[in-house]
């Protein structure tokens, strides 16, 4: 089926060779800090997760999020979602491989990774982190391929396909769950230290990864002529409401617990990263503006959504869902991570800077997803078009 | 219920099941695919003073321990009385185990080093504080806790607890993924931002001490308590530092005639954050 | 055979890039290296023909042993007592690390990481610092 991705249009050449451009920058500043050392990132001994396990945590969530088409489609027959169930499963296909890069890429000795599989720990919840990660991203290579071959020859899936697909949908739940574990079980980080983590992680991813199929599948509608469908767009759209909504909820718990019960240790990250943290008579708030980005864009995004004028119209839909989607980033591609190593364990603050070189492996992960993305989807909306043919 | 819905809770309740399981064949697999990996597994084995033991225990009781615990009593008194001692200690500790220098505090390795009294013990009330002790730098390094938090997140057991009880690191083993300085709730642990042999701001290659390794760059290291040294019959280099000041005692928290457990049955001491139940072997006599 | 005017030449071609080594060479391999063995000792910690070959095998068992299982146990070679070390007993005895441990991996195309961390004796480190 690959055949699919070698042919297409110009626009389709530009985009990939745009996004092609930014993975060979980027490949030639992670050869810079292979050479180096983690020194070329903004990374301190106070900050010692940057930018790179941020973008992971996130981007595990957008590959949990597809589960939210795989489930209602073949638990509860949701037929309408028969188009777009291939659309969460490349999804996840795309995200997970940004993770497992973003992991090499924080590594300081990438070249011992596989010393987690030469001795194996279960007390450490990276080594379940890595199983439940690398497993569904095995599952959703096995289950789109095979249920897409299928509908091109236009047979019924095989049966034992579906073994996977419904193995499929706890593992998404795990991946999420166990990358939570890594960050709430941590003594002495207050603000990760909360049994709502894995919880409030699904809550955003269920709104993270759908809103980003809407707003794929708007584009998709445009340049290729794959048209998701009315109805599913709304029922996706109504998960995305119900999942931003819980964890919104979730966010505001934090807060009461940490405001109400007084405890510094509850307040501080949350006060660092949405008011700025006084010490010492200087006050450090370089996370302010993306707290209330995540805030002004998540509320913006909703409001579309919610409202039936703008959902209805596609270009007020796709700006919510893009809205939806970078609030989400912000909070937990970028708040949450960061914001936990403030204050540090003596109690000191050091910001955290990235460096270019740093942003320009970022971006080119973030790229190559795409690019992967781009061509998985390419060959899904070409069977499809074949079919309908 | 239609049939597919049936067929879904049939295979989710098998995987459920094998997925309780799976731990415990994991367990067994583990230790049984090497040798080195069973030797593994048993250094693993808590054997730090007040180790819970499985069978529920009476709530506060000290269970008896078993196996070694080195431990350290730091008296903060005689490092008030005596200015520069502290400083000492850590030059001591910087020249026997080749810890580079680097100008920039963004890519700082540090073993044992000051900080103020709060930023030591911030559990501890800070209120109104005795004019010493507000402007003391307490001594601090790795605690060496009986329950490492860091030892627990390790994927792969390149930090574990020895059997004198110390938290080791295996620098050969280390991936450089830092989820123990994301467990670490003492900030000891340094991470190999750059190499350490860099001419720029590393090490000097020409002065260091040629009976210790020095790092590679990628990797975490944190104080070993001296185990080079322990191995030799020497006490840890910060230790032989304090001179015959005692001020600070080292020794196996688990037998009771060592001399720091005499320190520890005359003295009032504390521990860095015991809240969290890491059991730390480093205690102070404020 | 389509195209077999490019296929042929083509193919010609890639064969005589894979073999260039050998027949760069004349088919003669190049002399094996010979390590600088110390003069004033007779005997290693294992017979030659089992430390050449399984040194690597050696170095890594000491180093568990001591690093993870604390085993810090000395052993006696001709009445002298050693540590289980690379930098503390091999060198001892090896002083050149470019005579005795880089003239066979280079040979070889090792890269062994033990110089990263562990330092080499001292003479041959003031005289790469001159270079």
């Amino acid at each position: 089926m690959f055949e699919k991705a070698l042919k297409g249009n110009n626009n389709y050449w530009m985009w990939l060779g745009f996004l092609g451009t930014f993975m060979a920058i980027g490949a030639i500043c992670y050869i810079r800090q292979f050479n180096y050392g983690l020194g070329l990132t903004g990374m301190s001994r106070d900050v010692s997760w940057g930018l790179y396990i941020s973008n992971f945590t996130f981007l595990v969530g957008v590959a949990a999020g597809g589960v939210m088409l795989v489930l209602p489609y073949y638990v509860h027959n949701y037929k309408v979602f028969g188009r777009i169930t291939i659309l969460g499963e490349f999804l996840a296909i795309a995200a997970l491989t940004m993770c497992l890069m973003f992991i090499i890429a924080d590594l300081g000795q990438p070249i011992r990774a596989l010393n987690v599989l030469l001795h194996p720990t279960p007390n450490s919840m990276l080594f379940w982190d890595m199983i439940v990660l690398n497993g569904y991203l095995f599952l959703n290579i096995i289950c789109g391929w095979v249920i897409l071959t299928a509908e091109r020859k236009q047979v019924k899936p095989p049966k034992w396909v579906y073994i996977f697909v419904y193995i499929s949908i706890p593992f998404a739940i795990s991946i999420h769950t166990v990358t939570a574990m890594l960050y709430c079980g941590l003594p002495g980080r207050h603000f990760w230290l909360s049994a709502i983590i894995a919880p409030r992680f699904l809550a955003s991813a269920f709104a993270a990864g759908p809103a980003l199929i809407v707003f794929v599948s708007l584009i998709l509608k445009r340049v290729a002529h794959f048209d998701a469908g009315r109805e599913a767009t709304n029922k996706m759209v109504t998960i995305i409401l119900y999942a931003a909504l819980i964890n919104a909820f979730f966010v505001m718990l934090e807060f009461f617990v940490g405001y109400y019960s007084q405890i510094p240790g509850h307040m501080h990250t949350l006060q660092y990263l949405f008011f700025g943290l006084e010490h010492h008579g200087h006050v450090y708030n370089n996370l302010v503006p993306f707290m209330w980005g995540f805030v002004v864009l998540t509320l913006t995004g909703f409001t579309l959504l919610a409202i039936p004028y703008t959902r209805r119209n596609d270009f007020w839909l796709a700006i919510g869902s893009a809205a939806l989607f970078i609030g989400l980033w912000l909070d937990k591609g970028i708040g949450f991570v960061l914001g936990g190593f403030v204050p540090s364990p003596l109690e000191e603050i050091t910001e955290y800077y990235p460096t270019f070189n740093e942003i320009m492996i970022t971006i080119a992960v973030w790229c190559t997803g795409f690019f992967i993305l781009t061509v998985l989807y390419k060959i899904a909306v070409g069977v499809e078009h074949e079919v309908e043919a | 219920m239609d049939k597919k819905r049936r067929e879904f809770l049939k295979i989710a309740g098998i995987s459920t099941l094998a997925g309780l399981g799976a731990p415990a064949v994991v367990d067994r697999l583990v230790s049984g695919v090497s040798p080195l990996a069973a030797r593994a597994a048993v250094e693993v084995q808590p054997g730090g003073h007040g180790a819970e033991s499985q069978a529920p225990a009476e709530h506060g009781a000290e269970v008896v321990p078993t196996g070694k615990q080195y431990g350290m009593v730091i008296d903060v008194r005689k490092f008030i009385a005596q200015p520069g001692l502290a400083d000492e200690c850590i030059k001591a500790c910087n020249v026997s185990h080749n810890i580079p220098q680097f100008p920039d505090p963004k890519d700082e390795i540090k073993w044992i080093w000051l900080t103020g009294h709060e930023n030591a013990f911030p559990d501890n009330s800070q209120y109104h504080l005795s004019e010493t002790m507000e402007n003391n730098q307490v001594l601090v390094l790795c605690n060496h806790c009986a329950n490492p938090p860091c030892v627990r997140a390790c994927p792969t057991k390149a930090t574990f607890k020895d059997k004198n009880g110390i938290v080791a690191m295996d620098y050969h083993r280390c991936i450089g993924c830092r989820f123990c300085m994301a467990a670490c709730p003492y900030g000891s642990r340094s991470f190999n931002w750059r190499d350490p042999r860099d001419p720029q701001g590393g090490l000097d290659m020409n002065n260091l001490n040629r009976l210790f390794p020095t790092r590679m760059r990628g990797v975490v290291e944190k104080c070993n308590f001296c185990v080079e040294r322990l191995g030799r019959g020497e006490e840890p280099a910060c230790v032989a530092a304090t001179g015959g000041s005692k001020a600070m005692v080292f020794g196996d928290l688990n037998d009771p005639d060592s001399e720091i457990r005499q320190v520890l049955k005359q003295n009032y001491t504390v521990q860095r954050k015991p809240s969290l139940g890491t059991k730390p072997s480093v205690f102070y006599i404020i | 055979m389509y195209d077999s005017g490019k296929i042929i030449p083509g193919l010609i071609i890639f064969v005589l890039i894979v073999t260039f080594p050998i027949w760069f060479n004349h088919g003669v391999a190049a002399d094996p290296p010979k390590a600088e063995l110390p003069k004033d000792k007779k005997q290693c910690v294992l017979p030659l023909s089992e430390i050449r070959p399984n040194h690597m095998k050696t170095l890594n068992q000491w180093r568990d042993e001591v690093l993870r299982t604390e085993d810090r146990s000395f052993f006696s070679v001709e009445g002298t007592m050693y540590q289980k070390s690379l930098q503390n007993a091999c060198m001892q005895c090896h002083v050149s690390k470019k005579k005795f441990c880089d003239v066979c991996h280079t040979y070889a195309a090792v890269t062994p990481y033990c110089w990263d961390c562990h330092l080499e004796p001292v003479e041959e480190a003031t005289k790469e610092d001159v270079n």
